[in-house]
């Protein structure tokens, strides 16, 4: 599905986000990305999402090296891939059902997606998808008048709406309550395993990382710091790749103390119990 | 307390905040420039106090009271009261229908610059946003730099006397005026949502109706809302150099020396300008 090499992304003239990160993808694969903040992460997957181009290296989608892309091309690749952002991204002033039907912008052509600005089209899978997420009554809220939980789920819903072939998501649970958490993971899951999506979820928090994935992909200061299986991922490992980060430090501490914030779902870690 | 060693963005140099004395030499640019205008402007209060200024004031002031409030003259005001507000609408609406297609096509981030551009293919990039935005500021620019009244001046010579050359003459000055401001409200907007949009696949039409144009419409209406009030002084300015309305009439009755009139005309005015300021101020409450 991706083929990155040697990438490397420099905003300004200063700050360099990517330092030289390699990376394959195979389509169908479920992939967590953890590390600390400033990282990288949400600039990994702005890039995987072929939103921006690399300052170096070559990162190939299907195959095609995205840098030859076509106008055309390019837009025909972006409906493949759908992104659910850290910051919801969302239009504030739009209502939730415009927000969730956007999904659909990549098919539509410009008069149809105009034209449901007016009366909304195909609202019955924006409804559908709303109540996958459950909040099925927000159709016709107002946007910027939901909780952040909230709005990360009409994010969520719009992809469902997209039905893309890669799932893009930068910390998509962040502002939900654990459980909630836990069930929103579990679906962006079993969505792609029913139909056979590549997924890849960056989560702040390691537990669920562990417990829901099946390779976890470790960076710090723009570069792959590990890239192993869940049951390889040490303690060790864990605390190079947070060292001097405070807040994750605690979360580290809490995981080694048998604190379990997100209960029976998850299963025990190992190594972190004694 | 620990602090949190910074190591994740490699930065290629040290942070800093260096200051360039560039702003300094601005300042003093423009005290120099204000002290010199102050000079070539012939500013001097003194003038306003001579006898002979005073004693035109006083003439002025004197004919002026009481208005003419005559059953006759209120009857003839009825139609230069309906042009004006005819022409500011008119006018606005024209503005309007001029500014926001250049304004779109004036705005850097959807032409060429920002995350939109990101990807594209740099020869489209240069070859058609470029020049095209560029065409589409300089529009703007000479539309606005050229002052309604001069714009009116013109139109009268080519389509005669009356309101329309004022409606024309409002429609490309603020249509100017229009177009700049919405380009800077399009260039704005919180990026994040568009790039989230084009992300998904939309169309470039579709990022800037679903993501710029509900962000940018409350300040879109309200700034239209207040040059609508602005229109209705400028039309009457404009009937000075025969574009109809309110102006027209005050010109007359200037050079007639009727101040009794000018004063009913411009109370006239006044009470035009309060009301539309209070019912672009209710519009707006009710938009936003
Ligand atoms: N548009 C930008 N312009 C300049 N610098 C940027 C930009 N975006 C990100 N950076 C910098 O790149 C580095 C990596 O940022 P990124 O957002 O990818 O981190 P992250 O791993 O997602 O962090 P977090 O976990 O806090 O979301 C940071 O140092 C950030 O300041
Ligand atoms: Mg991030």
């Amino acid at each position: 599905m991706y083929r990155l090499r040697e990438i490397t992304k420099v905003f300004g003239r200063e700050t360099s986000a990517l330092d030289g990160v390699t990376l394959h993808v195979a389509p169908g694969e479920h992939v967590a990305v953890i590390g600390p903040s400033g990282a990288g992460k949400t600039t990994l997957f702005r890039l995987l999402n072929l939103a921006l181009r690399p300052t170096s290296g070559s990162l190939r989608f299907e195959g095609a090296d995205v840098a030859t892309l076509s106008d055309a091309a390019l837009r025909q690749a972006r409906t493949r891939i759908g992104t659910i952002y850290q910051q919801q991204n969302l239009v504030g002033r739009l209502r939730v059902v415009h927000n969730v039907l956007a999904g659909h912008l990549g098919r539509w052509s410009t008069a149809a997606a105009l034209a449901s600005l007016v009366r909304p089209r195909e609202v019955e899978t924006a409804s559908a998808a709303l109540a996958r997420v459950g909040i099925g009554e927000k159709l016709y809220a107002r946007t910027d008048e939901l909780s952040g939980g909230q709005q990360q789920r009409v994010a969520i819903a719009r992809v469902l709406v997209q039905d893309p072939d890669v799932v893009l998501a930068d910390e998509p649970v962040s502002s939900v309550d654990p459980s909630l958490a836990v069930t929103l993971i579990t679906l962006l899951r079993d969505l792609s395993d029913e139909s056979r999506k590549t997924l890849l979820v960056n989560l702040h928090s390691v537990d669920l990382a562990l417990s829901f994935f099946p390779r976890i992909v470790g960076v710090r200061a723009g570069r792959v710091a590990f890239d192993l299986p869940p049951d390889r991922v040490t303690v060790d490992l864990l605390e190079a790749l947070y060292a001097g980060d405070r807040d994750d430090e605690a979360q580290l501490e809490r995981l080694r103390d048998g604190y379990d914030p997100f209960g029976r779902a998850c299963r025990p870690l190992t190594g972190f119990r004694p | 307390m620990a602090t949190i060693p910074s190591d994740a963005p490699v930065a290629r140099s040290l942070a800093s905040d260096r200051k360039s004395g560039f702003p300094w030499l601005l300042a003093v640019a423009f005290a120099l420039t204000l002290v010199g205008s102050l000079r070539v402007a012939e500013v001097d209060p003194r003038l306003l106090v001579e006898r002979d200024a005073l004693a035109n004031v006083g003439r002025f002031v004197a004919g002026a009271w009481p208005p003419r409030v005559s059953a006759e003259f209120l009857g003839l005001m009825a139609r230069p009261v309906a042009e004006t507000i005819q022409i500011s609408v008119t006018g606005t609406l024209f503005a309007v229908l001029i500014g926001f297609p250049l304004g779109i096509l004036a705005t850097s981030t959807l032409m060429w610059r920002g995350v939109l551009h990101e990807r594209r293919v740099q020869r489209r990039r240069w070859l058609l946003g470029l020049p095209v935005y560029a065409v589409a500021r300089a529009l703007l620019s000479v539309f606005r730099a050229i002052p309604e009244y001069v714009w009116a001046f013109m139109f009268v010579r080519a389509v005669g006397l009356g309101p329309f050359p004022g409606v024309l003459a409002i429609g490309i000055a603020y249509g100017g005026m229009l177009g700049k401001v919405y380009s800077e409200i399009l260039e704005s907007v919180d990026p994040r949502p568009l790039e989230t949009l084009q992300a998904a696949g939309a169309s470039r039409m579709a990022v800037v109706f679903y993501g710029l144009v509900p962000q940018a419409l409350p300040t879109f209406v309200s700034y239209t809302l207040y040059r609508w009030e602005c229109a209705i002084r400028a039309s009457a300015i404009l009937g000075f150099v025969g574009a109809g309305g309110l102006g027209q009439q005050i010109e007359l009755s200037m050079r007639m020396f009727q101040f009794d009139e000018v004063l009913t005309l411009l109370a006239t005015l006044f009470v035009l300008v309060a009301l539309v300021d209070f019912i672009s101020g209710r519009l707006r409450a009710r938009l936003l």
